[in-house]
């Protein structure tokens, strides 16, 4: 565990208070089975905002609390431990850093206070294909007048469906690949031409895919430079990436407790299952990792908290890491509770489907491998 | 806050001290040279600069800077070991003392030897004029240590020492055994004593083993009717074994922080580097083989996670909050490391990897073979990655043993 301040810890331990007792695994569960259209529950949702988490990264300007990423992390660590579904890291983490990092006086004034008070969503849509790929953004965007007009699709977009701003990465000029001539835009959840499809995922959230057709902005929707914004971006996912990992070690720790607890519990041959070494071996490989993963998320917040030079490198090895992790432990998860983690009625399946979702986000171990390898210059 | 400027003041004077001191007594031409390691290795005392800077350093207690003046120790608080260690690396100063009675038994005699032992062993050890070898394992009792069967037997003055060691690394070359003995038949782990057995003992005899990488680091040590002075036990009769594993909790924090470095034979490049060199780049720069690539990158990727677990251990430790576990998982993921390295690396290599001696291979490319071989020990040696995942489940995850 990191060293932390009094506020840090603070913020950890009431996150831990509120999400065992009012955001445990069976809300999660409760949401899902009601059919509910936004993948998430927003009386919880304003609760979270109630609290300050919404506004943790918001200058107190804008009607936030101004505190660092090491402290959003450490709240999305406890709700990751509870799979809480919520708008924590796409509005309050990414949007939000989208904001802080490319936005105007005029731009923050508009959102941050929103964002900070839980009265708007923000997200992030980038990807258009299957896997993440930034510099893949075909999205058009034309100069029309004094403004722009965006045609094209946005695929699994977090909390797409509830977004009221999506920060939209579009091509201004080059080709998919490119990295020059790709800007972000500001573009409400109800522009005309926006078509939102709510897609069903196996997590149970609130992804859609997003058709633009001739969707018409002003001149001051652009975020940050016109052609220019890859680099923004790239800060933006970094931001994103430490944060969904440390809400992935949360998820991660979580489900080895509970395999823990049913290693000690469970009875068979007269004994129990902890006892046998087979077990015993694979249960150390996991503690192992996840101290070797914590170090990593922990070391990505912070060196982004402290503007260092290598945060690129520490935010894909947080979340290749991560994803490795949650990979390793949600399926030993399901195979040590045998029978019973098959079970529609058992955590272990949700666990292993947020699990495969959560590490397709922002780039899977592979694409952060490739990107830790060219980063360091190979 | 006045009490932290002038401990600031002290620690800055202290460095001041340590540069000046080593500006005068450090030779230039030994930068980055492992005395110590060197000498270990091989057996001989250091001659000629080496030896003068080993003498200095004896003499100054700095070797072992924290351990106490009175046993001819340095004498510094941690906080001016540490300075001493920045002041050394600054330029490229290797300390000249060490081996098996500076990083394991010596820790362990100041703990719990009395002090005639104290005065008579550390003295030695202090300036590497002692050299020390460890008699733990036997033929039957590796993993399950515990089961030895080494006999000390009481003859009123003196033990009678029968039995058989292995694996005891520089044998050939200690001057003193700390050793393992059964005083006990009837119970297992309160039967073993803490014995130190002069090498120059009749009834001692050496034979080194011969290993896959060629060398011949750790040697078999048979004990036939080895008289040993009663005032040679160190601790209580039959309380060897406390003495035993705390000895080990030494050994095993000086294997675990290496990791990924020490024991790295041949060139002394990232891998990435070397893989560029002997693979080939595509168009964009990347090494050539995209297989090779991954894995190379996945390994980096471990090298700094574990770099970066051993920064948070030593946070954790210095700031004193609950200290995680994170000590535990040490040993096995550094000594992964360290063997996953060197597989990529002989993978690197391709048959130039293969080499054993002579013509035809360059002298890195010979140490990196050799090295790939020995490291097949780290995981053996000092708890095997078994033993350390048994550790892991039974001590640290609360899993019980099976009945």
């Amino acid at each position: 565990m990191a060293i932390l301040n009094e506020e840090q810890t603070m913020l950890r331990d009431a996150a831990k208070s509120w999400v065992s007792e009012k955001s445990p695994v069976t809300a999660f569960r409760k949401m899902r089975d009601s059919g509910n259209a936004d993948g998430f529950d927003r009386a919880a949702w304003a609760e979270m905002a109630e609290m300050g988490w919404a506004g943790i990264l918001i200058p107190e300007e804008f009607g936030g609390s101004g505190l660092d990423y090491l402290t959003m992390g450490l709240v999305l660590e406890e709700t990751g431990r509870t799979l809480t579904a919520s708008p924590l890291l796409s509005s309050a983490l990414v949007a939000t850093s989208a904001l802080l990092l490319g936005g105007n006086d005029a731009q923050k004034k508009e959102w941050l206070p929103k964002f900070a008070g839980g009265k708007a969503i923000g997200t992030l849509a980038l990807d258009e294909g299957p896997h993440h790929a930034p510099a893949n953004t075909a999205l058009t965007a034309t100069r029309d007048g004094k403004g722009w007009k965006l045609s094209g699709k946005k695929s699994f977009v977090p909390d797409g469906g509830a977004a009221d701003i999506i920060v939209v990465a579009a091509r201004t000029s080059g080709k998919s690949g490119d990295t020059n001539g790709i800007t972000l835009f500001l573009v409400s959840g109800n522009a005309s031409g926006l078509a939102r499809q709510k897609l069903k995922t196996v997590d149970s959230r609130g992804v859609a895919s997003l058709t633009f057709e001739n969707v018409s902005v002003g001149a001051d929707a652009v975020l940050g430079t016109v052609d220019q914004g890859f680099s923004l971006l790239e800060s933006v996912l970094d931001r994103a990436r430490a944060g969904l990992a440390a809400e992935m070690l949360g998820a991660a720790v979580q489900s080895f407790d509970t395999t823990l607890d049913y290693l000690k519990t469970r009875v068979q041959f007269g004994q129990v299952i902890g006892t046998f070494q087979a077990l015993q071996h694979r249960a150390a490989k996991m503690f192992t990792e996840l101290e070797l993963t914590r170090s990593c998320v922990e070391a990505a917040l912070v060196g982004i908290d402290r503007g260092a030079n290598d945060i690129p490198a520490l935010a894909s090895l947080a979340k290749a890491r991560a994803s490795e992790l949650w990979h390793l432990v949600s399926n030993e998860m399901v195979q040590m509770h045998g029978g019973i983690g098959m079970t529609d009625a058992h955590d272990a399946g949700l666990y292993l489907k947020r699990a495969r979702v959560a590490e397709a986000t922002f780039g899977g171990a592979s694409f952060h491998r490739d990107r830790y390898a060219r980063l360091m210059g190979y | 806050m006045a009490a932290a400027e002038s401990l600031n003041a002290e620690l800055e004077s202290f460095r001041a001290e340590a540069r000046d001191w080593l500006a005068k007594n450090f030779p230039p031409s030994l930068a980055n040279v492992d005395v110590a390691m060197a000498s270990a290795m091989a057996g001989f005392k250091p001659s000629g600069n080496a030896g003068l800077w080993q003498e200095r350093m004896a003499a100054k207690g700095w070797g072992t800077p924290t351990w106490p003046k009175q046993y001819g120790g340095g004498g510094l608080s941690p906080q001016e070991a540490k300075i001493l260690t920045q002041e050394m690396n600054r330029i490229g100063a290797k300390n000249p003392i060490g081996g098996m009675g500076v990083m394991m038994f010596g820790p362990t005699l100041l703990e719990y030897g009395n002090d005639e032992q104290k005065s008579r062993h550390v003295p030695g050890i202090v300036t590497g004029q002692v050299r020390w070898c460890q008699g733990y394992s036997e033929p039957n009792a590796g993993s399950d240590l515990a089961a030895l069967r080494t006999q000390a037997v009481d003859k009123g003055d003196h033990y009678l020492v029968n039995g058989q060691k292995v694996w005891t690394s520089g044998a050939q070359y200690a001057d003193w055994c700390f050793c393992l003995v059964r005083t006990d038949n009837t119970k297992k782990h309160e039967g073993i004593s803490f014995l130190l057995i002069d090498m120059r003992s009749p009834g001692i005899e050496v034979r080194p083993i011969k290993l896959i990488s060629g060398f011949s680091p750790f040697c078999e040590t048979f004990f036939t009717d080895v008289k040993v002075p009663k005032e040679n036990l160190m601790g209580p009769l039959n309380g060897g074994w406390t003495i035993g594993k705390r000895l080990l909790q030494f050994e095993r924090a000086g294997l675990g922080s290496g990791g990924g470095s020490a024991g790295r034979g041949g060139d002394a490049r990232g891998l990435d580097q070397i893989a560029k060199d002997y693979v080939g780049v595509d168009e964009k720069g990347r090494i050539a083989d995209p297989d090779l690539r991954a894995r190379i990158a996945q390994h980096q990727m471990d090298a700094k996670a574990f770099a970066l677990t051993i920064q948070r251990a030593q946070a954790e430790a210095k700031s004193n909050v609950n200290p995680s576990a994170v000590t535990s998982i040490m040993k096995n993921a550094g000594s992964r490391l360290q063997q996953d390295r060197a597989e990529l690396l002989l993978e690197i290599m391709g048959h130039r990897g293969l080499g054993w001696e002579g013509e035809g291979f360059a002298g890195d490319e010979i140490a990196a073979t050799r090295a790939w071989l020995g490291g097949k020990a780290v995981t053996i040696y000092g708890g095997t990655y078994e033993i350390q995942n048994n550790i892991i489940a039974k001590r640290i995850l609360g899993l019980l043993d099976h009945q």
